[in-house]
């Protein structure tokens, strides 16, 4: 069987230290509660510079400049003991200031809802007609129009009319609400919805720059971030993959939006080997763009700890499915776990669905599955929060499951973590660490021949939606490309005999038919139909 | 700790009395658990939900120390594995500390 392949995945990072404070959650709801708090006097003096957030050794991880397991090589905490010298661009991503993203905003917005004062836009203008991945856009021409006054933009933000865009804490623009009073197409909705648009299609263009994918061959996109856009009428009618698709010119894609919180990359991809699997589409592009309001999600904890606000960055991810090509990972679509309506809550319930059960389906063991990329939180930023090691909690329940399965020995626990566990390193933004960050590293260590054989694993909160406390997850394997790529077609012959077989099935049918008819139309016969 | 739950633990201690009423907790971090445990008892002390500043004086306990209060085989089917997992000792102790 021909199985599809991960042929290629990019990741970006925007470093946003403003919306932290105007549009993160944290802030806003401190803003509300206690506005005199010492945190809000405190958060505007723990930002990082964006020289620090670069260097970051989890950042440098993400976009592709370390591997996740050097990371086991620098003394915590991370944010202290980092190498100096990194780069902004990396082998399978780029982090991006606020600057020059505020200006993809506004390049991106298809309803002059953005406005940024004049002297800024001038300033970023050239910066992104000169950068190596988006300068090409032709949405950039927006920027070189349209200059908004200072006065205007103090005005729609002091009427609340507009969301504030702030940089280096100076207002430079802002995003007008789109509807006089529908809350859906509110100008925070706005905001939001735009971010993970701008950052999505710019993860989207470093996937095309990165990798051999032509934009014209894109048949499929699928969006999986956490965002909702529609109106009034249909709150989350979608649809960002085609509006992101839009900007970076894959004209011949169509693509859908998918959510199931930090589960969603997890389900997408699925989604995306089926249909490329199924030869619907050739060239599936599973994506999503970052979350503004989780920025400084944890900073109180880390405000209180005297650390720097860790959460500064908004992560965005693309990552290309396609035909099997006899060198790319290969997706077994046939070792899919997933958390199903009946499986249960618990911590344990949850890894017999995802990690037991499909192994179990497939003949394989834990021990025979090298790593898993689970919810690869970075622990730098969530152990000082109190939400403790989220990649290594995960691993830990792998490894005793398989004691629980009585895979290996409880004495064997520690030798088996050292074997199938990496260090976190994505932003905890939902969706972006939830498997999908390791895909490239995996690439990459398969083609290395240090890799063979990978869970991806999703995982998501349902109960935050109110609408049930069910959990969810999906997961799948994937392999090492064996090189071999079934044809498919088949010789005259072949065709020949299958014709006749399908010929004496519907002779014999006929038959069992005639017999069938002559009798009397029983009430058992009308039931079973 | 979540704002629903305490404003659902608040309003069941509103319709049933504090008396009787204990707070089982399933946290998987010491630090964590005891800070559940501490709003549920004396209030939340980060003040950011319905609990702050409201001393309901219930006592919360993991379930891993309700372990012999279980079916074994459920408690083995659903909560044995996270024996290895956590940290349960540094967990119960922290807990403990609410419950006067």
């Amino acid at each position: 069987m021909n199985f599809p392949v991960l042929k290629g995945a990019s990741y970006a990072l925007v470093q946003a230290n403003d919306m932290i404070i105007h549009q993160g959650s944290t802030s806003l709801s401190e803003q509300k509660l206690s506005p005199d708090s010492e945190y809000l006097k405190l958060l505007p003096t723990r930002l990082r510079s964006f020289e620090d957030c670069v260097n970051y050794a989890p950042n440098q991880v993400y976009i592709g400049n370390k591997r996740p397991k050097d990371l086991n090589g620098i003394e915590a905490p991370w944010y202290e003991n980092s190498p100096k010298g990194a780069s902004r661009e990396g082998k399978h991503g780029e982090i991006m200031p606020l600057d020059e993203f505020l200006g993809l905003m506004k390049a991106v917005d298809a309803f002059e809802l953005v406005l940024l004062e004049e002297s800024f836009q001038k300033a970023v203008e050239p910066k992104l007609l000169a950068h190596p991945v988006v300068g090409g856009w032709k949405f950039l021409e927006k920027l070189g129009k349209g200059h908004a006054a200072q006065a205007q933009i103090d005005e729609l933000v002091a009427g609340h009319l507009a969301e504030p865009m702030y940089c280096e804490g100076k207002l430079v623009g802002c995003v007008k609400k789109a509807h006089e009073f529908d809350a859906a197409l509110s100008e925070h909705v706005m905001f939001e919805n735009l971010v993970s648009k701008a950052s999505a299609a710019f993860c989207l263009e470093l996937l095309l720059q990165k990798t051999d994918l032509d934009r014209t061959d894109v048949g499929y996109i699928i969006e999986c971030s956490e965002e909702a856009c529609g109106d009034m009428n249909q709150r989350g009618g979608g649809n960002f993959a085609k509006a992101i698709g839009e900007v970076c010119g894959c004209v011949n894609a169509t693509g859908s939006d998918t959510r199931s919180f930090c589960a969603g990359p997890a389900h997408a991809l699925v989604e995306a080997a089926a249909l490329v699997q199924a030869g619907i589409y050739k060239n599936v592009v599973v994506l999503a763009g970052g979350s503004c309001a989780k920025l400084g999600m944890n900073s109180k904890n880390h405000i209180a700890k005297g650390l720097p606000v860790l959460e500064d960055v908004m992560g965005a991810f693309a990552v290309h499915v396609g035909e099997n090509d006899g060198v790319s990972p290969v997706i077994r679509t046939d070792i899919v776990g997933q958390h199903t309506i009946g499986s249960g809550g618990s911590p344990q319930a949850v890894m017999q669905a995802l990690v037991a059960n499909p192994l179990d389906r497939a003949g394989l063991k834990i021990g025979d599955v090298d790593t898993f990329s689970t919810e690869m939180h970075d622990p730098g930023v969530m152990v000082p929060a109190g939400a403790g090691n989220v990649p290594e909690a995960n691993y830990k329940m792998i490894a005793a499951l398989g004691v629980m399965r009585k895979e290996f020995e409880k004495s064997q626990l520690p030798e088996i973590l050292a074997k199938i566990s990496m260090p976190g390193y994505a932003p905890p933004q939902g969706h972006i660490p939830s498997g999908v960050p390791f895909l490239a590293h995996m690439k990459d260590l398969m083609a290395e021949g240090e890799l063979n054989r990978v869970m991806i694993v999703g995982k998501g909160s349902l109960f935050l939606g109110r609408l049930t406390n069910l959990f969810d997850g999906v997961s799948f394997i994937v392999e090492k490309n064996s090189g071999v790529v079934e044809s498919g077609s088949v010789d005259k012959d072949s065709v020949r005999a299958m014709i006749a077989e399908a010929m004496a099935d519907f002779a014999a049918s006929l038959r069992v038919q005639d017999t069938v008819d002559e009798r009397p139309h029983s009430s058992h016969r009308h039931s079973a139909e | 700790m979540d704002l629903e739950n305490q404003a659902r633990i608040k309003s069941f201690c509103e319709q049933y009395g504090n008396e009787d009423f204990i707070v089982v907790l399933g946290g998987g971090e010491a630090e964590a658990s005891g800070l559940a445990a501490e709003t549920v008892s004396t209030g939340d002390p980060t003040f950011a939900g319905p609990l702050a500043g409201v001393s309901l004086g219930l006592k919360a306990y993991h379930m891993f120390e309700l372990k012999d209060e279980v079916d074994a085989a459920v408690y083995e089917e659903q909560i044995a594995m996270m024996e290895m997992v956590l940290e349960m000792d540094a967990i119960i102790e922290e807990v403990k500390n609410y419950r006067g």
